[in-house]
């Protein structure tokens, strides 16, 4: 293992299940268990365990508007209900994304927000430089996070932790002990089924993994089938399809940018609105099993068109499926493309999303 | 019927002039679910060591090589609607392709089972 790479509290865990493990954003993650389209498979059909330990976490304690923390980001904090959580973005000055996360309303005065692992560090540099008071604190290394995600796993939280699960809608989350610690539980996920993203202090996670996996409908897996996943139903993957040279408008995320407060990168994009932006993000399905890949040129009547940011053969609709940048021209529902790299070369076809469609994720 | 391994982990099983190819068990395990692959067509003439056709797994996409030179007679085309079978029988059920071999003297370019047991153990 690279020595500057960081291991999570359920490392040892990972090895005894002969996890294959590379580096993620800094530390040294499962990529998968048994294999990628086994665990892809039983998350869509049954309840999957991620380690989810390497991803960032932060306190903020104040006043949302004096703090300046209502500024930081592109939607509005004060106006999260308690209980409540909200996706959006940490821009820069050109609009760029620094960041995707997920702010949760802890308290009248307190939020926790959850970002990427890779940009954790930056996030909190920039943000802390933005805020004119309040208590801004980084709780990465004392939290532990597990996602438990698939169409059983409200039957597994409720077989474990009592009918108070049951009743968490989607995008809320409630406070609850246990195994002895006040524990977070939020209905959110990255997979498009239901599932429960779990905060727990990280002492406790091991435990928590331990208990989890007695229930035979729960398996562990790794990060491979959870891009997998997410791809499926056109979540975003920071650093592949969103960066800090893309901006929301860019890539179809303007639904979690409010023009209406103020926020760092709302200039840029109000001008960049007014311009018109000169590329879009696109979704693609493959004619074949044939995977897209990151970097692979997008060709239309043998001229190069834009980029691939992701791509994978999809199991559950078994052809490939990507997502992309385009010049405008080429955006259009059913625009017939080329994918090529080297000496692959394969045709698609611009789609919507989801991909995936019949997900359980409102279930 | 011997059986011969390239550095590249193809395998051939040698028949007379007929030369049955595939990918190692080793290579199977290393590129996880098989997810895609391509077969020459029938007739095509391939070089040792030059592309055969190529190989997508969920995490990468390789290309395969040819362990000896020869003209394509059979591909397994089941492969294309099941690339599965490559993660389930890499050295038998899963052959690619079988060609009528040009040159038995491009063998000696190539490392036996137990040359290639060694080798895997050097990697």
């Amino acid at each position: 293992m690279d020595e500057h790479l960081q291991a999570t509290p359920i490392c040892s865990r990972h090895r005894n299940l002969h996890a294959l493990m590379a580096p993620f954003g800094g530390w040294d993650m499962p990529i998968q268990y048994e294999g990628i389209i086994a665990e892809h498979s039983w998350c869509r059909t049954r309840a999957s365990l991620f380690d989810i330990c390497h991803m960032g976490e932060f306190i903020f304690q104040g006043d949302f508007e004096s703090g300046g923390l209502e500024d930081v980001f592109t939607f509005s904090v004060k106006s999260i209900p308690l209980g409540r959580s909200r996706y959006g973005f940490l821009l820069n000055e050109q609009g760029g994304i620094i960041d995707d996360l997920i702010v949760f309303r802890l308290a009248g005065d307190k939020v926790m927000i959850v970002v990427n692992a890779a940009t954790a560090p930056k996030d909190f540099a920039v943000i802390k430089g933005r805020l004119k008071g309040g208590l801004f604190t980084d709780i990465t290394a004392a939290t532990g996070k597990l996602d438990l995600q698939g169409p059983l796993s409200r039957d597994v939280m409720v077989a474990f932790f009592g009918e108070e699960v049951a009743t968490i809608p989607y995008f809320k989350f409630v406070t609850m002990n246990i195994l002895g610690v006040e524990t977070i539980v939020s209905r959110t996920g990255y997979t498009g089924e239901l599932g429960y993203e779990i905060f727990i202090p990280a002492e406790k996670v091991c435990g928590l993994w331990d208990l989890l996996l007695t229930d035979e409908r729960v398996k562990p897996a790794g990060l491979g089938a959870r891009d997998v996943l997410r791809l499926e139903v056109g979540y975003s993957l920071y650093g592949s399809d969103i960066d800090e040279e893309t901006t929301p408008l860019e890539a179809g995320l303007e639904a979690f940018v409010n023009f209406d407060k103020t926020f760092i990168g709302k200039e840029a994009l109000l001008k960049l609105k007014e311009q018109g932006v000169t590329r879009e993000k696109i979704a693609f399905e493959v004619n074949g099993r044939r995977s897209p890949r990151h970097h692979y040129a997008i060709c239309s009547a043998g001229k190069v068109v834009g980029n691939v940011t992701s791509g994978v053969f999809s199991p559950i609709l078994g052809r490939g499926i990507g997502i992309g940048f385009v010049s405008l021209e080429n955006v259009a529902i059913g625009t017939p493309l080329t994918i090529s790299h080297e000496r692959v070369s394969m045709e698609a076809t611009v789609c919507e999303l989801p991909f995936f469609k019949d997900g359980s994720v409102r279930a | 019927m011997s059986m011969y391994f390239t550095k590249e982990h193809e395998w051939v099983k040698v028949a007379g002039n007929v030369g049955t190819i595939g990918i190692s068990d080793h290579a199977a395990h290393e590129l996880g679910d098989i997810t895609f692959v391509e077969l020459p067509k029938i007739g095509a003439t391939v070089t040792q060591f030059g592309v055969l056709g190529s190989i997508e797994s969920v995490k990468a996409a390789s290309d395969i090589f040819s362990p000896l030179s020869g003209k394509v007679t059979k591909v397994n085309d089941a492969l294309e609607t099941a690339p599965e079978v490559v993660n389930e029988s890499a050295e038998d059920a899963a052959w690619m392709a079988q060609i009528e071999i040009a040159d038995t003297a491009e063998l000696k370019n190539l490392m036996t089972q137990d040359q290639y047991n060694d080798y895997l153990k050097t990697l």
